[in-house]
């Protein structure tokens, strides 16, 4: 039967899932042929989040050679409290990044509403949910105003929302009144959960064993799918490989973190968004219209999508997040004032988005960034304050990385464009 | 009426008096334009002559600064390409239109999202992209693969196979095969046919006169922005066609003819 008939290439590739049929697709079947996909993807440009990974790998290395107690439980405690804030504001401005527009008023806004919640708290008596909720849509609101402003106007975000940098700072001052310090009382819900709650023990390793599962399950079901619809799928060795680097990805943190005080409720929170948002962008009709309206905004007007909602949406979604961090930073604190959201908050959390991996050319990212890129940020920092080094240099490497991070976004873009893949 | 012609319809996309001005350049000048459901009309003219703008404007791209369109009956005006699409209006845009950075089926489904619940259902709009591609015999490697890394006829194909989507009642087709291979021209082309046997109308824009000689009922040729002429494909020859859209009987075109019967006449 083995006759070379020109059918013959026909009846093996009919046996092929319907994805797999091209004869000019490179197989891709089985662990090798991951592996050797993924090379090629990174050949091609297409990093991902490896550079942040490596990068983050190398940093801890030199400081954890440099003073041994960068990496102890204590010190990794400390560094997941501080990176909550500023990271839940990042997760905003990865959004806005997606579009291909930039907001620089987040720290002015996460200030603003730090200011609502301790003057609506302390001096107006109000309950904390009403000054949480008052600072949350205050936050919203400002965005809905940008989003307006550029949707309506066509002024550049930059423009806009350096105009607000300002304009916000001058509201959080007016809030603040004369006092310019509130502090927020130590027994305040806020102040406890941003301060001292932790998971127990036993709950931190089922929270972090579920997500394993809850992957597992996800990705099983998304095969068997997939096979039912002719498609290629998964093979179950490579959903066990990468389950088990998940697995070691959330144990080992949580066993050293759970060495010291714990895992922060508060940081949890600020992971549950990046994973709700990293949801909300891959796989929700609204993400696909966010990276469509980044990657060709008339190509997405052509088919349909409202533009202006889109718009509309993220910028509101940017002040939002920005407002949430504001909280946790007053809670953190304890208190808020004058320089509450300012300082560096602004540029650690555009740079944390764009270390994390984030293009500033719109249309490619990732909730996940925010994450990555915050955890960079404070290590220098927290590493660099280890070593007695002060402000200055911090600011210096900071700097540095940021460079760094937006020159290898730029040779990557270039790399796909090479590569057919921009 | 000639016995040929199809039977009366009413039309169900047509124009009236419809003007359009791009600052100095008037680019479309009282245009009356008229698609039956199960009719193919060639719209036909030099460079320049006004066919994207006259598709962009039905569209919903760009808004008619005159004259009135009527859709199934009822007086519309389009002001929005998410209107037009509502109505039952897709469009191949001669720029094609595609998002670089998303896949093929995030850009074949785009705005028409399929869903599983609230999340995007992957696996069946994936499912339905092979079966769209197939029908248009596509040579499309892959469907997870940016369009950005596709050839030019491949996303050309993947521009055709979006307008599918949904059931549209009109088919806006802005040369379509300008890219495209042999094998995938006459898929096109079948395509088109199959299209009007089921009752669509059809636009279709293209500067190959064999192909709308072999697919199209009527031929609308549009000359600086003006009607020039409507012809029923039936009852005329395409001299007549080049004539009405080069605007002389005698021009580059028919001369080049000329000469060529003329050689093979000597020889
Ligand atoms: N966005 C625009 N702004 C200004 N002028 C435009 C614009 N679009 C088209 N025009 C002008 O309108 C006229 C008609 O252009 P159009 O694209 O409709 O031609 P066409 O018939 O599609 O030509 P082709 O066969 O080359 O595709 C041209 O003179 C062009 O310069
Ligand atoms: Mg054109």
């Amino acid at each position: 039967m083995s006759t070379a008939t020109p059918n013959a290439p026909q009846d093996t590739t009919a046996a092929l899932p319907a994805d797999l049929q091209d004869e000019r697709l490179i197989a891709q079947q089985g662990v090798r042929g991951w592996a050797g996909a993924f090379l090629s993807r990174l050949k091609s440009g297409d990093l991902g989040s490896l550079p942040v990974v490596i990068g983050l790998v190398i940093i801890w290395g030199v400081f954890q050679a440099l003073n041994d107690s960068f990496l102890s439980s204590r010190n990794l405690v400390n560094l997941t409290l501080q990176s909550a804030a500023v990271g839940t504001i990042a997760i905003g401005i990865v959004l806005v990044l997606l579009l291909g527009e930039i907001d620089l008023s987040v720290g002015s806004v996460s200030g603003l509403s730090s200011a609502i919640l301790a003057v609506g708290m302390v001096n107006q008596g109000w309950p904390s949910v009403v000054a949480i909720v008052v600072a949350i849509v205050a936050g919203m609101v400002i965005g809905l105003a940008y989003g307006a402003l550029f949707t309506r106007f066509g002024v550049p975000s930059f423009v806009i929302t350096l105009a607000g940098l300002l304009a916000v700072l001058g509201l959080q001052l007016y809030v603040l009144g004369k006092e310019g310090t509130i502090n927020i009382p130590f027994d305040s819900g806020l102040v406890k959960f941003a301060q001292q709650t932790f998971l127990p023990l036993a709950v931190s390793y089922v929270v972090a064993l579920l997500a394993v599962a809850l992957y597992v399950l996800t990705r099983l079901r998304v095969n068997s799918q997939r096979a039912a619809a002719g498609l290629s799928t998964t093979p179950n060795v490579m959903i066990g490989l990468r389950a088990l680097v998940l697995a070691v990805v959330l144990l080992v943190p949580t066993y050293v973190l759970n060495r010291d005080r714990g895992v922060s409720v508060m940081f949890l929170l600020f992971v549950a968004l990046v994973v709700v948002m990293d949801f909300a962008i891959r796989r929700t009709g609204w993400g696909r219209s966010v990276m469509a309206v980044g990657g060709n905004v008339e190509a997405a007007r052509r088919a349909g999508i409202n533009v202006k909602g889109i718009y509309l949406s993220v910028f509101a979604l940017c002040s939002t997040f920005a407002a949430i961090g504001g909280l946790l930073a007053a809670g953190r604190l304890a208190a808020a004032n004058q320089s509450s959201g300012g300082g560096d908050t602004n540029l650690n959390a555009i740079a944390a988005a764009v270390i994390g991996g984030t293009s500033l050319f719109g249309g490619r990212g990732s909730a996940y960034s925010a994450l990555l890129g915050i955890i960079v940020i404070q290590s220098i920092s927290s590493g660099l304050s280890l070593l007695n080094l002060d402000s200055s240099i911090r600011y210096m490497v900071t700097g540095g990385v940021l460079l760094l991070a937006v020159t290898v976004d730029s040779l990557s873009r270039r790399s796909r464009a090479a590569h057919g893949r921009a | 009426m000639t016995a040929t012609a199809a039977p009366a319809t009413t039309a169900v996309l047509s124009l009236k008096g419809v003007s359009k001005r791009f600052g100095a350049v008037q680019a479309l000048k009282d245009i009356d334009f008229d698609v039956n459901a199960g009719e193919v009309v060639a719209l036909v003219g030099d460079n320049g002559a006004g066919k994207s703008t006259l598709v962009k404007t039905i569209a919903g791209v760009y808004t008619p600064d005159e004259g009135t369109m009527t859709f199934d009956g009822r007086t519309t005006s389009v002001s929005t390409p998410a209107e037009a699409q509502r109505l039952g209006i897709a469009t191949v845009f001669q720029d094609l239109a595609l998002c670089d950075n998303l896949d093929v089926v995030g850009n074949l489904f785009l705005g028409r999202e399929l869903y599983r619940g609230r999340a995007l259902d992957e696996v069946r709009m994936e499912q339905e992209s092979w079966r769209l591609l197939r029908q248009l015999s596509a040579k499309i490697p892959s469907v997870r693969i940016p369009v950005a890394s596709l050839s030019g006829g491949q996303r050309q194909t993947v521009a055709i196979a979006r307008s599918l989507l949904g059931d549209p009642k009109v088919v806006m087709l802005d040369e379509p095969t300008a890219a495209l291979g042999v094998a995938q021209t006459a898929e096109v082309l079948n395509l088109v046919e199959r299209l009007r046997d089921n009752g669509h109308g059809v636009i279709l824009i293209s500067h190959n006169m064999s192909d709308v000689m072999a697919v199209a009922d009527r031929v609308h040729v549009l000359r600086l922005g003006r009607n020039n002429g409507t012809f029923h494909v039936s009852q005329t020859s395409t001299q007549e066609i080049i004539a009405a859209i080069t605007g002389a009987t005698t021009n580059a075109v028919s001369e080049r003819a000329s000469r060529r019967v003329q050689k093979e006449e000597q020889s």
